[in-house]
C-alpha cells in the first residue's frame, strides 16, 4: 500500500518585498516543492509556485510576488 | 470551541481527521481559484473554485438558489449533510460559502479552524484525487436576505444611524493609502471609507496559526473597538469575501443577533458617482 502524501518540512516566515511585508509559506507534498505569499495583513495570495526543490519554488514565486507588489500605488 | 455562542459551527482538524469518512459528512475545500486543491487536499473533500463557482458569473451577485443547488447536488450534499468548509487565506472563501449556505438555509455548516494551512502545517494525510460523488437532489430555501445588506440598505442606515458598521480591510486600504491589497489590481476609483465606518481587520479575530481567537478575547476586541452586539452591524471589505470571515465570527462565534455582509463592499461603494467618501483613519 502507497504511503500516504502529507505536506512536509513547512515552514513560515516574514520579509519585506517592494516596501510591502510578506508571508512565504514553503512546503513538500510527494516530491514536488510548494510556495505560497501573501500580503500579511489584507492576508490576500499574491503568488504561488511549485518546482523541484524549496528555492525554487521559492525564487518563482518571490519574482511574481515582487513584479506584482512594485506595482501597488501609495497614494497619500 | 464550547464557548463560542454556536460551536457546533466550527471544527478542528482533528475532527476532520477523524470525521472525514463519515457518509453523513462532506468536506469542501474553498479557494479563490482551484491552484491549491490540486496539490493536495483532505482525502475525500471536493473543491470549489470561488471565483467561477460561488459567484453568479453574469450578474454581480452571489449565487441565484438553482446555481446553489446545482453546485450542492453535484457535490454530492444532500440537505441533511454536515458541510465542512476550510480553504486557504485563512478561510476568507470557506467564510464566502459558510454565509452563502446559510442565506440558503443549510443547517449543518461547520468551518474548519485554521483552514488548509494548519491542516499542511500539521503533515496531516493528503490527497490529490479528485472525489467523483453520486449527485443528489438537493433543495434549497429561498434567499434569506436578512444576512446580506446590499447598497440601499447601506445608505438607509447610514441616514438614520443606530447600526456599527465595520470595515475589515488593512489600515491603509482603511485609510485611503492604497485602493487593493499590496500585489493585487486596483479596483475602485478611489481609496478611503464609508462614513462612520470602524476600522478592525479581519485579521484580529484570528491567531498566528489561523485558528480563532477565544470568545473573550474576541468580545474584548470587539467592544474596545464599539461594536458590541447591541446594535446591528454591517460588515463590509474590498469585495465581500473578508467581511464574511467576519460576519461569520460576529454572527457564529460572539453571537450577535443582527449582523449582515454588505458584499458589495468598496468595489461598489467606492466606485459611486456623487456620493461621499471619508479619508484618513
Amino acid at each position: 500500500m502507497a504511503e500516504a502524501l502529507r505536506s512536509e518540512d513547512y515552514l513560515r516566515r516574514t520579509d519585506t518585498v517592494a516596501g510591502w511585508q510578506i508571508r512565504i509559506v514553503t512546503y513538500r507534498i510527494g516530491d514536488r516543492h510548494y510556495c505560497h505569499i501573501d500580503n500579511v495583513s489584507p492576508g490576500a495570495t499574491i503568488s504561488r509556485a511549485e518546482g523541484t526543490s524549496c528555492r525554487e519554488a521559492e525564487e518563482a514565486a518571490l519574482s511574481k510576488a515582487t513584479e506584482r507588489l512594485e506595482k501597488t500605488r501609495r497614494r497619500s | 470551541m464550547q464557548d463560542y455562542a454556536h460551536p457546533e459551527a466550527l471544527v478542528s482538524t482533528d475532527w476532520v481527521a477523524e470525521n472525514k469518512d463519515n457518509s453523513d459528512v462532506v468536506v469542501v475545500e474553498v479557494d479563490v481559484d482551484t491552484g491549491g486543491y490540486d496539490q493536495g487536499h483532505v482525502p475525500g473533500a471536493v473543491g470549489w473554485n470561488w471565483s467561477e463557482q460561488l459567484c453568479d458569473q453574469v450578474v454581480r451577485d452571489i449565487l441565484p438558489k438553482e446555481g446553489m443547488e446545482k453546485l450542492l447536488s453535484s457535490s454530492g450534499i444532500n440537505n441533511d449533510a454536515t458541510v465542512v468548509l476550510y480553504g486557504d487565506n485563512n478561510n476568507w472563501f470557506a467564510a464566502w460559502a459558510f454565509w452563502q449556505l446559510k442565506v440558503y438555509g443549510h443547517e449543518k455548516v461547520a468551518i474548519m479552524n485554521g483552514g488548509r494551512g494548519k491542516w499542511l502545517a500539521e503533515g496531516r494525510e493528503l490527497s490529490t484525487d479528485t472525489p467523483e460523488p453520486e449527485a443528489t437532489d438537493y433543495t434549497a430555501s429561498d434567499a434569506d436576505n436578512s444576512l446580506r445588506s446590499f447598497l440601499p440598505e447601506v445608505q438607509k442606515a447610514l441616514g438614520e444611524g443606530g447600526f456599527d458598521m465595520v470595515d475589515v480591510r488593512s489600515p491603509e486600504e482603511f485609510s485611503g493609502e492604497i485602493l487593493a491589497p499590496p500585489g493585487l489590481p486596483e479596483t475602485c476609483q478611489r481609496g478611503g471609507h464609508i462614513p462612520g465606518a470602524s476600522s478592525i481587520p479581519w485579521g484580529m479575530a484570528c491567531k498566528e496559526d489561523g485558528t480563532f481567537k477565544g470568545r473573550e478575547e474576541l468580545e474584548e476586541l470587539y467592544a474596545s473597538r464599539g461594536v458590541g452586539g447591541d446594535r446591528p452591524v454591517i460588515a463590509y471589505c474590498r469585495i465581500g469575501e473578508r467581511s464574511s470571515h467576519t460576519w461569520f465570527v460576529l454572527a457564529y462565534l460572539l453571537g450577535f443577533n443582527s449582523v449582515t455582509n454588505y458584499d458589495g463592499s468598496w468595489t461598489e461603494y467606492g466606485n459611486l458617482v456623487g456620493v461621499e467618501i471619508e479619508k484618513g483613519s
